[in-house]
């Protein structure tokens, strides 16, 4: 069944004090999610990520449009117990352990209190804390706290998991267990509906994305799908510290490097480069295809309205 | 995904019936409650701890204090006498908060030192009221009159109600009565005249609706004495020059004694009675009155004020 | 749906335990001691009556304030943390979150209450060296004043629904002082006219009722308080606390949290 169906869903907000200005946070929305993917939802900073998330979090109303969660309504409460939410830069009742907070959290969730025990201290193990239920979450650092919001994200066993910047706050090790939760997530069958805008984790562990900018949706799909739209790029290196002219006019970005020139340039453009190298009697030492990253597929995409991006907030 | 309508119509309806609610709720307490407010201030025993507690606020307070006073007694007829214990420690918590609040002297000459059903029977301590009142505003005639005025009708003290009069005439902004009143007192009687003298005076100088209303029944008490005076007095002349008793006032005027239907100050044409006395037709409008009055005659409780405009 | 009240109640509580609240306790003790302990000493007669006021007027004010201070907070310092993100989330209506955070603030501020009055009874004692039967009284007055805490914090959690806590504050402050002038208000719009005396008479009606409430002097004073007056104020409490609980809901329902 679909996970998530978001369907013209569309916020704008009247800024000023007679509010007069209209501001548009997301434009409208269209979205699918299936079960059981991981389906990341990429942009740049101020893009509407968080806005969309809210939405369907009930947290914000739309200005128009709907959306379904696991087929039932936003505010439907049987739908809220089969889902798990983590906030970005979450923030606990700093006066309670991390024991009671989640405690709290199973009570609300409506999990049985004869479970409710056990799931705590699984589910603190499972995020790697398996020692600090006792201890006040005034005390937990920044990748503590976050350690403790995917806890009480996924504590009552929901099936569709929402993570807003998940990864943020995090060392290398974090991150990379974070990842590894996540695929685990996965295999147990849940969906995985997560915001970032640090690509190198959604190029990894995506079934598909959805990149949004200014509150826009820009494109949807797997990644491989769409890095592979771009126009790829090679990586030519040859012999020597000499560099044709001409190679600057391909749009070549070439670094020397002692005895070796390494230069990076279109695909297109592989023939032209080759005959310059030639002409010079340059030897070539290897040709080879670059991956087009996610990275590329996002800075060629929004490049162009980058120059209009103008305020963020 | 908008707000809950059931949520919404059902909050806002629940609203409404509170309010409502509420609303009758209020009605019923206050009319379980009238006067328990002011009843308070019986409690207060130190005005003065009062006035440290109000923290700077004291003048606010006893305006809040003065407004109950004003609105409590404008009930008065409801309540007969009840009211008149509170008086003296509102008058004396009002005044200690702000000394300078003047109507509450003028309330203790004309309300607290009077006998009762007239006022509350406490002259000694509407002296004291006055005192205080002198003290605090020295350059305040209308005080020295309210003290001569307690000294002349309830004390009858008629040295010190010279000395008061006297002191107030040497204020350099005092009312031109002063003096007047200083040579009356000096004669050491009690008239007629002075006395309308007085209540004349307050009326014309107070600002206060009760203590107007008070004066005006007085000074028609006093029209009352001196018109039945006259009157009994005519009806002995014409007894003795005719032999017996007139009929009616007509008879008078036949005999050259009187010019038309005498009327009280309320309008109402006097009553000359078989045995030559002279009556009021209605007693119960006329308070304060000392003659005319059906023999037998118990007044109201509370006395009858006229209304002011 | 009670369990989740019962549970975000539960919650409230135990963050206003934790915030240290009940330590005003301990000025309160202090205070009481002291008290008695003056009068006694001095013994001019009047120590029942020092101890009544004193004791009574100080719950009140202790209470009200507290009220006050955690009551502004309430939503608005969960919006602003965003603690709230991670509640709304689960099955918890927006209503339950209000009330849940309603019973938290009352029965923090009953168990308070429960404590200063054994302080007041503490004071008495040792002032009169026993127990008399117009105690009772005593009781009604501390029960009126709970109400007050019902009608403020209500209040107060209708504020924080929308406003900032500095206003909320400021709000909840000038109601608690124009409620205890309310029928003084009531008599004021009595006596204007026109349409000024029906903006009065709508404002004296709107304002919480504190005036009926308060009757610590008369207690002390040994007066009896009519069981009728207290049947009433009570409906009264409960009608007023619900009327600004849904308005409070009402509000919080449609808000957008940023």
């Amino acid at each position: 069944m679909t996970a998530i169906d978001i369907l013209g869903l569309e916020k704008t907000y009247s800024v000023g004090f007679w509010r007069k200005k209209p501001k548009c946070a997301l434009k409208p929305l269209h979205l699918r999610v299936e079960e059981g993917e991981i389906f990341g939802f990429l942009g740049p900073n101020g893009a509407g990520k968080t806005t969309t998330l809210k939405m369907l979090m009930g947290l914000v109303y739309p200005t128009a449009g709907s959306a379904q969660i696991l087929g039932m309504d936003i505010n439907d409460p049987r739908m809220k117990a089969q889902i798990g939410f983590l906030p970005e830069q979450p923030y606990f009742y700093d006066y309670l352990t991390a024991g009671e907070l989640l405690n709290y959290y199973g009570q609300l969730s409506g999990v049985a209190p004869k479970e409710r025990e056990r799931k705590v201290r699984e589910v603190l193990e499972r995020v790697g804390l398996p020692d600090v239920s006792r201890v006040q979450l005034r005390k937990f650092s920044k990748g503590m706290l976050q350690r403790v919001g995917i806890a009480q994200a996924i504590l009552h066993d929901p099936r569709i998991v929402f993570l807003d910047e998940p990864m943020s706050g995090l060392d290398p090790m974090g991150r990379r267990e974070v990842r590894d939760l996540m695929e685990q997530l996965k295999h147990e069958g849940k969906t995985v509906f997560f915001s970032t805008h640090i690509l190198s984790d959604a190029e990894a562990l995506c079934d598909r994305v959805a990149i949004i900018h200014l509150g826009e949706l820009q494109s949807v799909g797997a990644v491989a799908d769409l890095t592979s739209s771009i126009e790829g790029k090679i990586e030519l290196i040859w012999h020597g510290n000499k560099v044709p002219a001409s190679m600057k006019s391909l749009g070549a970005d070439c670094h020397v490097t002692g005895d070796t020139v390494r230069a990076v340039l279109l695909e297109g453009n592989q023939d032209a480069a080759l005959e310059a190298l030639r002409r010079e009697q340059l030897r070539i030492v290897s040709l080879i295809p670059v991956r087009t990253s996610l990275e590329e597929y996002f800075v060629r995409k929004l490049q162009p309205s980058k120059a209009v991006a103008g305020v963020t907030q | 995904m908008s707000p809950s309508r059931r949520i919404t119509i059902t909050a806002s309806a629940l609203l409404v019936m509170c309010l409502t609610a509420s609303v009758l709720l209020l009605r019923q307490i206050d009319r379980e409650r009238t006067g328990t407010t002011l009843e308070e201030v019986l409690y207060i025993s130190s005005p003065t701890l009062l006035k440290r507690m109000s923290l700077g606020y004291d003048g606010l307070l006893a305006d809040i204090y003065w407004t109950r006073a004003v609105q409590y007694f404008g009930d008065k007829l409801t309540r007969g006498s009840e009211h008149f214990d509170l008086l003296a420690p509102l008058l004396e918590i009002t005044t200690t908060l702000d000394p300078h609040l003047l109507v509450a002297y003028e309330y203790g000459a004309n309300f607290l030192a009077p006998k009762f059903p007239e006022g509350a029977g406490q002259p000694l301590r509407a002296i004291k009221l006055a005192e205080f009142g002198i003290r605090n505003n020295p350059n305040q005639w209308h005080l020295y009159y309210d003290l001569g005025f307690i000294y002349y009708f309830d004390l009858e003290d008629y040295a010190k109600a010279e000395k008061a009069f006297a002191d107030g005439a040497k204020l350099p902004r005092t009312h031109q009565i002063m003096p007047i009143m200083a040579a009356k007192m000096a004669e050491h009687v009690g008239n007629i005249q002075t006395a309308r003298l007085m209540w004349v005076t307050t009326l014309q100088t107070t600002l206060d609706p009760n203590v107007k209303a008070n004066a005006v029944a007085h000074l028609n008490a006093l029209q009352v004495d001196e018109d039945v005076t006259t009157l009994e007095r005519l009806t002995s002349h014409y007894r003795e020059k005719t032999g017996h008793l007139p009929q009616s006032f007509a008879d008078l005027e036949a005999a050259n004694l009187l010019r038309g239907i005498p009327t009280d100050p309320l309008g109402h044409t006097y009553k000359l009675m078989p045995d030559g006395r002279v009556e009021v037709r209605v007693p119960d409008d006329l308070p304060f009155i000392e003659k005319g009055t059906p023999i037998g005659y118990i007044p109201p409780r509370t006395p009858k004020l006229p209304p002011v405009n | 749906m009670s369990g989740r009240i019962v549970h975000i109640a539960s919650n409230t509580f135990r963050e206003a335990v934790r915030d240290r609240v009940l330590y005003n306790l301990i000025a309160f003790a202090l205070l009481m001691s002291g008290a008695a302990i003056l009068v006694g000493q001095i013994s001019i007669g009047i120590e029942r009556l020092v101890v009544i006021n004193l004791g009574l007027t100080a719950v009140s004010l202790f209470g009200i304030v507290i009220a006050i201070f955690i009551g502004i907070g309430l939503v608005s310092k969960e919006i602003d943390k965003k603690t709230l993100y991670t509640v709304l989330s689960r099955p918890v209506r927006r209503w339950e979150f209000i009330v849940g955070k309603f019973f938290g603030l009352a029965g923090t501020l009953v168990v308070n209450a429960f404590f200063m009055a054994l302080g007041v009874f503490a004071a008495l004692l040792y002032v009169s060296r026993h127990f008399q039967a117009s105690d009772g009284w005593v009781l009604v007055a501390l029960y009126f004043i709970i109400l007050q805490f019902l009608i403020i914090t209500a209040l107060a959690l209708l504020f924080s629904s929308f406003s900032s806590p500095l206003l909320s504050a400021v709000f909840a402050f000038a109601l608690f002082v124009i409620g205890t002038f309310a029928e003084d208000l009531r008599g004021f719009a009595g006596l204007t006219k026109g349409i000024v005396r029906w903006l009065a008479t709508g404002a004296a009606y709107l304002v919480p009722n504190f005036s009926a409430l308060n009757v610590i002097s008369s207690v002390a004073h040994e007066q009896p308080v009519a069981g009728q007056l207290i049947l009433s104020n009570t409906a009264y409490a409960l009608v007023y606390a619900g009327m600004a609980l849904c308005g409070a809901v009402l509000i919080f329902e449609r808000r957008n949290l940023k």
